[in-house]
């Protein structure tokens, strides 16, 4: 019944729908407020819902897109709106679908001001992350991935904290730079297959090899900044730390997967010998990522830089994950980036919580959390596990199968990975010490009260998937595995045609 | 060539209809005195319209008339519509601009007329004589519009070094046309085509001299780099309106001007002048970029702004293909639209009774006028070049051109220079968003420049939906400009 539902657009526009809505409401600004909290709750509430159908309705042993939609667009030039999910994209709509109620929920009473406004960024958001998970037109994926800065912009610089407007500018002007050197890569993907379909793009096999490598290092630059790889990490701690909370949980949550996506979508399958090429490249950044921004992590005061910095090392595993190409390490990075997209979001979560009650973020105000509020020392700790990667989490399996996979190529890169899973036990669970153990010294720390039915709220669902992911992860590695396994295909071909050309990938094979 | 006695006048009705108002036009103001501003405004928007309608009736089908002289194709079609829209929304968004200040004259949409009437000439010139005279009829006219309110010092300063520049400009034009004169023989495009393919004229060192003179002629009009530095004091000095004319109409037919010069009779030299080309742009992109930074006055920064767009444009022209040009024509329609409405958004910056221009002025404007404040967001993002926005679709055409004739490092400066100019932008959005509230503007901004202002960014905000239209007929404009 539902098949011939342009399921898709719906999924994507319903949130832009209830951000008209939202803007059309007038009257007294405190009716204003609470009533644009309920349309962005409910309508994307509505969009979570629908976007279960993708699920529903999606077959996980197709490899190909599916539930295509399609427009003519801009005939002249053959761009055409396209859109379709596989077994890559689909559940990174689903966080996406999944995340912003929450955001919706967790902001209910810590945004006071410009509330309506704030709702419509949200909403706006989360149109552009779904459209671009989407997207199957290069156009189209590119309008909704550049289009994300906007929102993102306005969310650091108009509700964010004391240093806002530097943060904003970094992460717009960092990003926007990556971003319009992969336009051009576009532009000459288009000039060279005469489309702008991505589906044609993946399945080209005639670029020449020095244009991959221009072409693969354009993607770099923006995915690096995206994902982001050390050394062009430096936005995200001063991003994070700036935004509002649920500003963070969708930059961590949605926004860095973008980079991660984008390395599988497109560099893998329609660059790979570049991707080869470049394999030693992404390891080494991301054993220094992994180790680098670990330790950095060890040493912050402020507890939202901690987990910026451990977002950074988290996903260093999941691009080293991507680039070992083989079926482990590519389902662990997959995982991983999934993993991370709700762990970390509720970690920002659980900063929130205690930054609404005491409004600092200094690690060192807190302590003894555990003994007024149990509810949350118990939230706190399940995700500071699953953060580290403790079995029976999501966390585990993904970092798992990804340094699986790095066994297979390359030893030293899984050592070296391993010892960031001993770092982010330590940095995790210092913070935790500190902020949840030890005796109530502070007066006012004494006074913080115990989880609000509304957190609990936000928290619960976040809960059910760690452990879902963790206990019983098939429900989650089945529909990607056809399409990984074909990513997977056109990487392994190009490295048996090349044969003793790529000594490198010898090398890590032995 | 026409041999009948009186020459087909057919294809020239726009150019001649306008003429003819204008000069009725005048005949009224004059009869009817200082009151009739209004009045005559009113006329002279009718009078554009129908104009755009002429231009229509004439059609798109390529006719060379008057001996050669003047010619209309798609092409000219294409950049006359856009120009009369920017004349028209010029001389509307001065309305009640002229009357607050008390220089509501029926003698400037005359002037607007008459330099429209020289817009088109430029358009439809087929040979280098019709061209100066479009050419000085635009100019001369918009000296004076510059220069128009003429107690304000700043006001008389602008049009005086606009024209004392603009003199100067013209002057070396006419240089390099008399040298392309002795050069060749000729100073009709199409004899000039075939001198230069002939062989006789080809790469002659006069001609290649002659070519440097004219571009730098035509550089100053479109105000690229090196020949930029009138622009923002005219910008800044000239009545806000005027600022805004001077922004679209005859930037518009500048680069119409530019790419036919270029592309038509001097399309078999490419290879002498392309180099000539890519330096200015790259020039004007990075100049535009860079001085924008540290500007306070919004319209100073609008200059360094459209001195940027004009390096984007270049670039299309550069490449000297069909692609590029339609990429031209693509891009010069949304830098209409976006530049008419963030001059109208200027326009409704006015503090008890005067107008304020400094950015600090736009201080937390998202708090008091919350609408005011998402249209100029819309307006800078789109100038920015940041998808959804129109703005970014103009930009992508160009790069498109740009990587489809292989101008890599073109391509590469250009998106460049565009973070950079997005630093710029971004800059207002902060201030207006982000920052404390200054005291608010005054209210109401009057019907015309809300209707101006909300249909403009409604365009701007809306235009990926449907594209097609206009990149269709930018597509089919082009093609005519090759078909010669």
């Amino acid at each position: 019944m539902t098949n011939n539902w342009p399921l898709l657009s719906i999924v994507t526009f319903l949130p832009l729908l209830g951000a008209l809505f939202v803007l059309s409401i007038r009257g007294e600004a405190a009716i204003v407020a609470r009533n644009a909290r309920n349309v962005a709750l409910l309508t994307s509430l509505a969009t979570f819902l629908l976007s279960l159908l993708i699920w529903v309705n999606f077959d996980s042993n197709s490899a190909d897109f599916q539930m295509i939609d399609q427009a003519r667009w801009l005939p002249g030039y053959s761009i055409v709106y396209k859109m379709g999910v596989d077994g890559i994209s689909l559940f990174f709509v689903l966080l996406s679908t999944f995340l912003t109620p929450l955001c919706v929920i967790a902001s209910w009473r810590s945004i006071t001001v410009r509330v309506r406004e704030y709702m419509v960024a949200f909403l706006v958001l989360e149109t552009l992350m779904v459209g671009m998970f989407c997207a199957l037109d290069f156009v189209v994926f590119y309008m909704f991935f550049e289009g994300v800065l906007i929102p993102m912009f306005l969310i650091i610089g108009i509700w964010g904290g004391q240093r806002r407007v530097y943060a904003a500018f970094k992460f717009f002007l960092y990003t926007l730079l990556g971003s319009v050197l992969m336009l051009l890569a576009i532009l000459q993907i288009y000039v060279v297959t005469d489309t702008f379909d991505i589906p044609t793009a993946l399945n080209y096999d005639k670029f020449p090899e020095t244009m991959q490598t221009w072409l693969w290092l354009a993607f770099f630059a923006s995915f690096a900044v995206k994902v982001p790889m050390w050394p062009v990490h430096t936005w995200l701690p001063d991003a994070h730390v700036e935004a509002p909370t649920a500003g963070s949980v969708i930059l961590a949550g949605v926004l860095l997967k973008m980079g991660g996506y984008g390395f599988i979508r497109f560099s893998l399958p329609m660059l790979p010998a570049a991707t080869l090429q470049f394999t030693p490249l992404i390891y080494g950044l991301s054993i220094v990522a992994i180790i680098y921004t670990s330790l950095v992590a060890l040493a912050q005061q402020d507890m939202k830089k901690l987990i910026a910095y451990s977002s950074v090392a988290h996903m260093g595993i999941v691009t080293m994950g991507i680039f070992t190409v083989t079926s482990e390490g590519l389902q662990g990075a997959m995982f991983q980036m999934l993993s991370h997209g709700v762990v970390s979001a509720a970690l920002f979560l659980c900063v929130g919580v205690v930054y609404d009650r005491l409004h600092t973020r200094e690690i060192a105000r807190y302590g003894g959390l555990v003994h007024n509020m149990p509810k949350y020392a118990f939230c706190f700790m399940v995700f500071t596990l699953a953060s580290i990667g403790l079995p029976g989490t999501s966390g585990f399996v993904g970092e798992f199968l990804a340094l699986i996979g790095a066994f297979g190529r390359n030893t030293w890169v899984a050592f070296l990975a391993t010892t960031g899973v001993i770092l982010s036990a330590a940095y995790m669970l210092y913070l935790y010490r500190r902020i949840v153990f030890e005796k109530i010294t502070k007066e006012d720390v004494r006074a913080m009260l115990d989880l609000h039915w509304r957190e609990v709220v936000v928290f619960a669902p976040m809960l059910a998937v760690v452990l879902w992911m963790g206990i019983y992860p098939s429900s989650f590695l089945k529909p990607m595995q056809p399409t990984l396994a074909r990513v997977m295909d056109r990487v392994s071909h190009q490295a048996a045609s090349n044969g003793d050309a790529t000594p490198q990938l010898q090398l890590a094979q032995h | 060539m026409s041999t009948s006695v009186v020459p087909d006048f057919f294809p020239v009705l726009p150019e001649m209809f306008l003429g003819v108002a204008a000069m009725g036009l005048l005949l009224l103001g004059a009869f009817r005195g200082e009151r009739s501003a209004s009045l005559v405004s009113w006329l002279s928007i009718a009078a554009l319209v129908v104009a755009m309608g002429l231009v229509l009736h004439v059609g798109g089908s390529r006719q060379i008339s008057l001996e050669g002289m003047f010619i209309t194709d798609g092409y000219g079609a294409f950049m006359k519509v856009l120009a009369i829209a920017g004349s028209a929304l010029s001389v509307l968004l001065a309305l009640d601009y002229n009357r607050r200040r008390g220089i509501a004259r029926f003698e400037y949409p005359v002037l607007i007329l008459l330099a429209t009437a020289g817009m088109m000439m430029m358009i439809s010139a087929h040979d280098f004589i019709a061209l100066y005279l479009g050419l000085e009829l635009q100019s001369l006219a918009l000296y004076v519009v510059a220069s128009f309110e003429r107690d304000s010092l700043r006001s008389t300063e602008a049009g005086l070094k606009y024209f004392v520049l603009g003199a100067l400009a013209s002057g070396m034009m006419l240089f390099g046309i008399s040298l392309i004169y002795g050069f060749s023989g000729a100073t009709n495009f199409e004899s000039l085509q075939h001198a230069i393919q002939g062989g006789d004229a080809a790469h002659s060192v006069g001609i290649v001299f002659g070519i440097v003179f004219i571009v730098v002629g035509l550089a100053f009009k479109v105000s690229a780099v090196p020949f930029h530095m009138w622009t923002p004091d005219v910008y800044e000095g000239a009545p806000t309106p005027v600022t805004a004319f001077f922004s679209v109409a005859p930037k518009v037919a500048a680069i119409a001007l530019f790419v036919r010069v270029m592309l038509d009779p001097f399309h078999g030299l490419t290879s002498d002048w392309w180099q000539v080309i890519w330096a200015i742009s790259v020039a004007s992109m990075i100049l535009g970029a860079l001085a924008a930074i540290t500007q306070r006055n919004i319209k100073r920064l609008m200059a360094y702004s459209s001195i940027g767009h004009m390096g984007y444009a270049l670039m299309g022209l550069a490449t000297g293909t069909d692609p590029g040009v339609s990429a031209i024509l693509f891009y010069m329609v949304i830098y209409v639209i976006m530049n008419v409405g963030t001059f109208a958004a200027i326009l409704c910056m006015r503090r008890n009774g005067k107008m304020v221009e400094e950015i600090a002025d736009l201080s937390g404007l998202a708090r008091t006028q919350p609408a005011l404040a998402a249209a100029i967001g819309v307006f800078m993002f789109s100038l920015a070049g940041i998808p959804p926005l129109a703005g970014f679709l103009a930009k992508f055409y160009i790069f498109l051109a740009a990587i489809d004739a292989r101008y890599y490092g073109l391509a590469i400066i250009g998106v460049v220079t565009s973070v950079v100019g997005a630093y710029y932008y971004l800059r207002i959005v902060k201030v207006m968003f982000f920052d404390e509230p200054a005291p608010a503007f005054d209210r109401p901004a009057g019907p015309v420049l809300g209707t101006v202002l909300t249909l403009t960014a409604l365009l701007v905000l809306l235009f990926f939906v449907y594209p097609a239209p206009i990149a269709d007929s930018a597509k089919a404009a082009a093609a005519t400009l090759f078909a010669g």
